[in-house]
């Protein structure tokens, strides 16, 4: 027999599960269950004209990342994906090692400024973050073509107009992703740092330690968890992005976004798409799982 | 802590600093100021006009973008910030067994890259045989607007003095007057700001509803991307720039309100 109190309890409980039930309810249905349907998707085949073929299975999807097939139906090695996916991949990390090079010292200048100063910073820096991605793409469109600023301003060194080609290449899509996600990297490195006990600092500095000294063995290691945080939010959507390789990259810089929706628009070839997003998706868990562990190793040993 | 004294000057922190605000903030500069170009080149500067707003102001599919990102987002705010705070309100308590795997379905949306969102759910409507249009977007909307609205409020909530809503119980208000009475005015500030992110996020979305819009349901971002597919324009200069300096006055003004209540 329950006693009043566990039944009391359990009315509670019913009744928060029926306020959470609505949201939750929308995210299963339009989110956990497309991603499902995403699955399954990557193992069918594809329809003539766009679409799949239900009900028919084939592993076809992943195969074809590495291998395609000739005319007598035997598998070749295929470079192709491959060489899109190693160009996202060192893209994104050229991306994060880019952002904590700049972000780490403006976060450092941040904590070291007054408090109505840094707040004033601090709101600079997040103001990018509300306004769209898109448009602050095309104004890099606007400085980087032929005849732009940038190419203006170079002209001014001696360098023929024209001559440097900046937009559409790998460059300017580097520069892009640098740009949209460098904000990502100086909010959490920031926070770490403001929570840091700057006493430890000056404890150094009265041991004799000299500032670099104090940088490398003091205010690095405390700083390391936000860093590895910023790295995780810039690397994940660097990997996966699709607007910035689009509109700066002009089909010279693919990446693993844009090769995703070509399945979908001209390609013509849903289940490879589906198992393009699945792997990146899958990669996404395996860096939060990787961080999640990192930091559950973390409380442990603390 | 006083963190001034020549000994905080750590050399070379300042100029990486000031780099990185000129690199934020240059392009937009030049793109506010090539809008006002009165010549024909997006790029090349012909002296000073208002020309190119005037262009937008009477574009009638311009306007109907505008309309549809408009209905939209404020669809979607309203809905995803109702299931938001009902969301928190649940969570808001003694922990159950199972909360962690609910809460981790409330942030996946902040995890999926927005293109294996936007093919997972274009996906999703092909397979329940759902005819894309300016429903299939709101909806896609809805599912990432949630977390962006959840956050604010269960902070807020969180922030929250317990004993208010168990002193309103010993007094013998019913959970429904209580709610209205204490929780409703205290969490307001977070539902505003819920509210407002979700807002801020339907409008600027470009990927998600890419995918999902039908024909003739553009929005205003899907819209600037099939013109700068075209060629770059000052017409788009003028359209881009007045969604910057929409979404940049809206910013300040909440960072301003929220300055002064301190």
């Amino acid at each position: 027999m329950s006693t009043p109190r566990q039944l009391a309890e359990r009315r509670q409980l019913l009744r928060r599960l029926g306020l959470i039930a609505p949201g939750m309810a929308m995210l299963a249905v339009f989110l956990v269950a497309p991603l499902a349907i995403m699955l399954l998707v990557s193992f069918l085949q594809p329809g003539e004209y766009g679409g799949v073929k239900w009900g028919e299975y084939s592993a076809e999807a992943y195969i074809s990342f590495f291998y395609e097939r000739d005319f007598d139906d035997n598998l070749v090695f295929n470079t192709d994906y491959l060489g899109i996916f190693q160009r996202s991949f060192w893209l994104a990390v050229a991306t994060t090692v880019g952002c904590l090079l700049i972000g780490f010292p403006t976060a450092l200048y941040l904590a070291l400024q007054s408090e109505k100063k840094r707040n004033l910073l601090l709101f600079l820096v997040t103001v990018p973050f509300w306004t769209n991605l898109l448009v602050r793409v095309y104004a890099w469109m606007l400085l980087l073509r032929n005849g732009g600023l940038v190419d203006g301003a170079l002209g001014v060194f001696g360098v023929p107009e024209g001559s440097v080609g900046l937009l559409y290449s790998s460059g300017a899509v580097m520069i892009g992703l640098l740009y949209s996600f460098l904000p990502f990297m100086v909010l959490p490195i920031y926070t770490s740092l403001e929570k840091l006990d700057w006493r430890l600092v000056e404890a150094a500095f009265d041991l004799g330690a000299n500032r670099w000294q104090a940088l490398k063995r003091v205010i690095l290691p405390l700083a390391l968890p936000g860093m590895l945080a910023g790295a995780t939010l810039v690397f994940i959507p660097a990997l996966g992005n699709y607007i910035i390789p689009e509109l700066l990259g002009g089909g010279k810089a693919l990446m693993i976004g844009n090769l995703v929706q070509l399945q979908f628009g001209s390609g013509h070839n849903w289940p490879l798409g589906a198992a393009l997003a699945f792997s990146l998706f899958s990669l996404v868990l395996l860096a939060l799982l990787f961080n999640g562990l990192r930091q559950r190793g973390q409380e442990v040993r603390a | 802590m006083n963190l001034q004294g020549p000994l905080w000057r750590f050399t070379g922190v300042r100029p990486v600093a000031w780099t990185f605000f000129a690199f934020l903030y240059i392009p937009i500069l030049v793109l506010v100021a090539l809008s006002f170009n009165a010549g024909q080149s997006a790029t090349l500067w012909q002296g000073f006009s208002f020309k190119w707003y005037g262009v937008v102001a009477n574009d009638p599919e311009i306007l109907r973008a505008a309309k549809n990102s408009l209905i939209v987002a404020v669809c979607a705010t309203l809905i995803s910030t109702c299931l938001a705070t009902l969301a928190a309100l649940g969570m808001h308590g003694r922990r159950f067994r199972g909360q962690g795997a609910l809460q981790g379905v409330l942030g996946l949306p902040l995890l999926v890259p927005d293109i294996v969102c936007a093919v997972a759910i274009l996906m999703f409507f092909a397979f329940i045989g759902l005819k894309l249009s300016l429903l299939t977007i709101l909806i896609a909307h809805v599912v990432f607007c949630t977390p962006f609205a959840y956050l604010p409020i269960r902070a807020r909530l969180q922030g929250m003095d317990p004993r208010l809503l168990e002193a309103a119980a010993d007094l013998y208000a019913s959970p429904w007057r209580a709610f209205w009475r204490i929780s409703f005015p205290l969490l307001l500030p977070g539902i505003l700001s819920g509210a407002m992110l979700a807002f801020i996020i339907s409008m600027d979305d470009f990927v998600i509803t890419y995918f999902v819009a039908g024909a003739g349901s553009t929005t205003l971002p899907v819209y600037i991307f099939s013109s700068i597919r075209m060629g770059i324009s000052p017409k788009i200069n003028a359209i881009s720039s007045i969604m910057l300096v929409l979404s940049i006055l809206f910013v300040t003004l909440s960072y301003y309100l929220g300055q002064r209540k301190r």
